[in-house]
């Protein structure tokens, strides 16, 4: 082990930046340029990982984001790790270390492998055949294939990397920088288009950008050093961005597609520190030219997954590219004329190759006859039956292939080697075309999905459009530029091509073996392990969708999705099922193309970021006095306020005894208020709450309870009318956002006649809620000339007043049913009033209070909470609320629906109080309602949806929704709860001073 | 992620608005004359069309109007847009 495979010096490799490595714990060097795959491949290591199902031992296979086998785990055992890497796109950094997934304890002896000597008690379906019986083992089953599935591992702590969104918005996006979306991009740019160009890999040029078949030339030059060129060109262009390191993900409808961009994983840690490792682009282009180019296919045949067996592109890339042989005696295996271009490229460097094996029966091109010239033997007809080497490649088996392509003959002879590159021709890269929701169709001489109808601006140029030809990509791509972006001359009308005749292809998407097909392990898709038999095992149990033999077999479901071999795939089940490939469709191509991090997705919206929190003007108060907070909704409101090491059980008995024997105050800055202006306001109003608002006097408030049109609670508050067509609505705090909506919803569509302005005031104003027996003489403190007297400032009642020069609006009204007010005040003087009324209430203790009692004190009243004691299927008259809604009023939104039969119906879940026999005992919210012990099954009458124990009763009490509750009270009804039963007596939900005298206390 | 063209504000991505339901359902102007069976045609029943579909939307975290859209909706193409109380394009 460990010889250099270095062929000579490359251009892009820079050989005096020599890197050292780790992999599986071993150091290893390379060079500035190489990716993982490149460095490893240099020092040749072929055995990568190990395969998914059956442990085979599996090596790198491709070069690029299409690889299914070389996925490493980076940094392994740090909280930068990161699993399921192709090891094609790591570049390589000095202190890389990367390890084997998916083998223990290492890749070269994997314990696993035994599965692979079990395989054919592993078939398509093994899983769900096997462990279906019997039901109960479920849990035992379920623990060891946990245990044995995944492949990498996610890191355990947090990720201490800095990622980010940009939104970009472009004429013309260009995704692919290979030969097509270079000249795209130059003349959009050059044309005035606002162009964006993006590539997955570090640099420009794609395959272009090393092929120097000499038989192909455009202007006299090789493709490679024309395309050198027309990049240098590029840096001169204004209009144009250039994006390299970026894959694009996903393409959504009206051209919005999403890009990764890799900014640091590249650079060694000392020069990642604080900078941003990924960014997500949401780009919107008006136009999108897709230049995503074209992925060989494998072929299809026994044992064809054994490390040193690549991709023929794959070879030529390591060898021109990083200047790596891969093997040292190489062998190809092709259905086209690309094997012969990279075995010119290894000839053309002294690398040996010993021999191609062709499928076809012969070809006219020259570089086929260049082949034949400098002695390379080929072998016309003939097919792979085997192969040999359990970690790597170092022998096949080659017969004569039969006429129809279905069989084998003759003598088998065997061929040493230890690469073997396959060439099975080219898939263009469509996944992003279709994830537009365009439409492909299957073209069936050239056996490939094209572009057919587009969805979008686009189009797809270059070899994913299906020209794989240089003449022909310039050609339409230069006719497709014209008439996408409507321009008359390009810089590609006056260039000359030469290239080699017609490339002859013949294909067959599953390769005969001498050995009947049961006994051979033909890989489709090599890193789930689906084999051919595997799916036509699926087709012989009755599946005949795609996507259920996808399923089933799981192939194309690992994180390469399939890229490979899914087109095989679909080409047996055709095959099998005697049906065309058109007509069987293919399956979805979904997002992303290739993985991208949870960073990425999430950006800076992580830790505080991760969502909106909303804060009250008095909020820097409530934490230095120490306050608990909950949120509700998006705020962050004061729950209680322990003192002393209370718990919340007793801060909240001491606040809410405080608020009804002396006095409290809350902050209730979050409730929801929208200012209503109109000539048309009280008729507004009329309409949308469920009582009569036009003969409410100036200065006067009035609860209100706003339904849904199917007749249900949704929402309730206080209206005060400010002036004749001037209203100010509260809402409940974590509705208030949707009833503007709502209510701008129905002046909008439905009643557009009426004249009502609708603003939300929520955040202009800071609102302290001052309540108890010493309420009044503390607003008298501080604003000594109102007129508090119940006679000009009666419960109901509004009044502005100025407290200094802070002018206030202050409201007597009672959620808790004591004398209280609410003032109101511009949100900036909102501090500053709390803590004038904190300052002038010392001497009768008023004591701040949170959400927590305010809930308490609410109950004791049997004021609903909506949200709740409500959830969307209680009607007013469930509620026992009956009062509220108006019988005189000819409509109001929801008022139809309170006489549907539905809603009349007498055993409809009705609000009630309860009272448990022991008034020590306090139910727990969300307990359900019984009315019989002993039937089986027990029939629910309800359930509990406030239950507190109040300290100014002594006792606990709960509301609860009960079938037919209305009829019930003081009949015992039980509670069952897991270790006891709980008797409870139906009662009045007012359960304190049902007379509403401390109101006026 | 639609574009829409808010007919107040122009182009805005689909993540500035929201979605409001069949169009053109008008709230009946005597409801208590209903009977229960044509209360609930107008409270429950709504298409669900695979195709030219007429939408109501709302510009919410922009103008906060609400305006209507036809959509097609097997391939998502807008194929009108219009403001609240015009007369919607013949299909």
């Amino acid at each position: 082990m460990n010889k250099n495979l270095r062929v000579k010096s490359s251009d892009y490799i820079d050989e005096t930046n020599r890197i050292s490595f780790k992999f599986n714990g071993k150091t290893y060097h390379g060079f500035k340029g190489d990716t993982l795959a490149s460095a490893l491949l240099a020092n040749d290591v072929h055995l990568v990982g190990r395969s998914f199902k059956y442990h085979r031992p599996r090596g790198i296979m491709t070069s690029g984001s299409e690889e299914p086998n070389a996925i490493v785990q980076i940094n392994p055992g740090t909280n930068r790790t990161e699993p399921n890497v192709r090891a094609t796109e790591v570049e390589i950094y000095e202190g890389l270390e990367a390890s084997s997934q998916n083998c223990w304890p290492s890749v070269e002896f994997d314990i696993g492998g035994i599965n692979n000597f079990l395989s054919p008690f592993f078939p398509a379906g093994f899983y769900y055949k096997t462990f279906m019986w019997p039901a109960s083992f479920w849990e035992k089953y379920e623990f060891f294939i946990r245990h044995s599935a995944g492949l990498g591992k996610s890191p355990t702590s947090s990720d201490p990397d800095i990622y980010d969104h940009r939104n970009i918005h472009c004429d013309v996006l260009v995704v692919g920088a290979g030969i097509s979306g270079i000249l795209a991009a130059k003349n959009a740019a050059k044309n005035n288009f606002k162009t964006l160009l993006v590539d997955e890999k570090n640099e420009l040029g794609g395959s272009t950008f090393y092929e120097n078949n000499e038989f192909n030339k455009i202007d006299n030059k090789t493709p490679s050093e024309w395309l050198k060129k027309e990049i240098e060109e590029l840096k001169n262009i204004k209009n144009l961005e250039i994006k390299t390191r970026t894959s694009v993900a996903a393409y959504h409808q009206y051209n919005y597609l999403l890009a990764k961009e890799n900014l640091t994983d590249h650079l060694e840690a000392k020069d990642k520190a604080n900078k941003i490792r990924q960014r997500l682009l949401k780009i919107r282009a008006k136009k999108v030219i897709l230049a995503t180019g074209a992925l060989e296919r494998p072929l299809i045949f026994n044992n064809n997954d054994r490390p040193g067996i690549m991709l023929s592109s794959a070879i030529k890339k390591y060898s021109e590219f990083y200047g790596v042989a891969c093997g040292s005696k190489n062998v190809f295996f092709t259905n086209n004329d690309s094997a012969y271009e990279s075995a010119l490229s290894l000839y053309n460097k002294g690398i040996n190759v010993e021999a191609i094996v062709d499928i076809r029966d012969q070809s006219e091109s020259k570089i086929v006859k260049k082949i034949e010239e400098a002695g390379i033997k080929i072998y016309w007809s003939h097919t792979i039956v085997d192969t040999a080497g359990y970690k790597r490649l170092n022998r096949v088996s080659i017969m004569k292939l039969s006429n129809d392509g279905t069989s084998v003959t003759g003598s088998k002879i065997s061929i040493s080697c230890d690469c073997l590159g396959v060439a099975g021709g080219w898939t263009p890269a469509v996944h992003l075309y279709t994830q537009s929701g365009s439409k492909l169709k299957f073209d069936e001489e050239k056996q490939i999905f094209l572009p057919n109808q587009n969805t979008s601006e686009q189009i797809s140029v270059g070899s994913c459009g299906g020209d794989f030809k240089i003449d022909e990509i310039i050609k339409n791509l230069n006719q497709k530029l014209k008439d996408s972006l409507n321009i008359k001359e390009t810089d590609l009308d006056k260039i000359k091509i030469e290239i080699d005749q017609e490339n002859s292809k013949r294909n067959i998407w599953l390769l005969p073996s001498d050995k009947p097909l049961g006994k051979t392990k033909p890989f489709v898709d090599y890193q789930n392990d689906a084999t051919a038999k595997d799916i036509k095992l699926a087709l012989r149990e009755g599946f005949r969708s795609i996507e259920h033999v996808k399923r089933y077999t799981t192939t194309g479901m690992g994180t390469d999705q399939g890229k490979l071999g899914n087109m095989h795939a679909l080409g047996i089940i055709a095959d099998t099922a005697g049906v065309k490939m058109g007509e069987l469709g293919t399956t979805t191509f979904r997002p992303p193309y290739t993985p991208l991090t949870f960073g990425t997705i999430v950006g800076r919206n992580v830790g505080k970021f991760f969502d909106i929190f909303r804060r009250t003007p008095m909020n820097d108060w409530h934490v230095e006095n120490k306050a608990e907070f909950e949120n509700v909704g998006q705020w962050k409101r004061a729950w209680y306020y322990p003192i002393n090491g209370e718990t919340m059980h007793q801060a909240v008995q001491r606040e809410s005894k405080a608020a009804r024997e002396s006095a409290g105050i809350l902050d209730a800055s979050t409730l929801g208020k929208i200012d209503i202006q109109g000539s048309d306001a009280s008729e507004f109003l009329n309409r949308v709450y469920t009582n009569a608002w036009s003969k409410l006097a100036i200065g006067k408030c009035r609860y209100g309870l706003m339904l849904n049109e199917d007749g249900m609670v949704y929402d309730d508050g206080v209206t005060t009318r400010l002036g004749e067509n001037h209203y100010l609505m509260t809402t409940t705090t974590g509705g208030a956002a949707n009833v503007l909506g709502k209510l701008e919803d129905y002046l909008q569509t439905e009643w557009p006649e009426l004249d009502v302005y609708l603003t939300s005031v929520t955040d202009h104003y800071a609102t302290a809620s001052l309540c108890g027996p010493n309420s009044k003489k503390i607003i008298k403190k501080i604003i000594p000339d109102l007129d508090l007297s119940d006679e000009s400032f009666p419960h109901m009642s509004f009044k502005e007043a100025k407290i200094g020069n802070i002018q206030c609006r202050i409201m007597r009204i009672s959620f808790t049913g004591e004398h209280s007010y609410e003032i109101n005040v511009q949100a900036s003087y909102g501090k500053d009033l709390w803590e004038k009324f904190i300052e002038a209430g010392k001497e009768f203790n008023i004591t701040p209070y949170g959400t927590e009692t305010m809930h308490l004190l609410r109950a004791e009243k049997g004021f609903i909470i909506v949200g709740q004691d409500t959830d969307g299927t209680m009607t007013p008259i469930d509620l026992q609320m009956d009062w509220i809604v108006s019988k005189k009023k000819y409509d109001f939104i929801g008022k139809r629906s309170l006489y549907r039969s539905d809603t009349m119906k007498e055993d409809r879940k009705q609000l009630v109080g309860l009272l448990t026999e022991d008034p020590n005992v306090i139910l727990e919210e969300g307990a359900q309602i019984v009315s019989e012990l002993n039937q089986n099954p027990v029939e629910m009458l309800g359930h509990v949806t406030s239950s507190y124990f109040s300290p100014n009763l002594n006792k606990s009490i709960a509301l609860a929704v009960v079938r037919g509750g209305k009829d019930m009270m003081g009949k015992q009804l039980f509670v069952p709860m897991e270790n006891k039963n709980i008797n409870v007596t139906v009662a009045n939900p007012v359960f304190y001073d049902e007379k509403n005298e401390r109101l006026n206390a | 992620m639609f574009l829409i063209n808010c007919p107040y504000c122009g182009e805005r991505d689909q993540q500035e608005f929201k979605a409001g339901g069949e169009a053109h359902i008008e709230r009946p102007k005597q409801p208590t004359e209903l009977s229960d069976d044509e209360w609930a045609e107008y409270l429950f029943m709504r298409k669900n069309t695979k195709g030219v579909q007429f939408e109501r939307w709302n510009h919410a975290h922009g103008c906060r109007k609400w305006f209507n859209m036809v959509r097609d909706t097997s391939n998502d193409e807008i194929k009108a847009i219009y403001k609240m109380g015009e007369k919607p394009p013949a299909q």
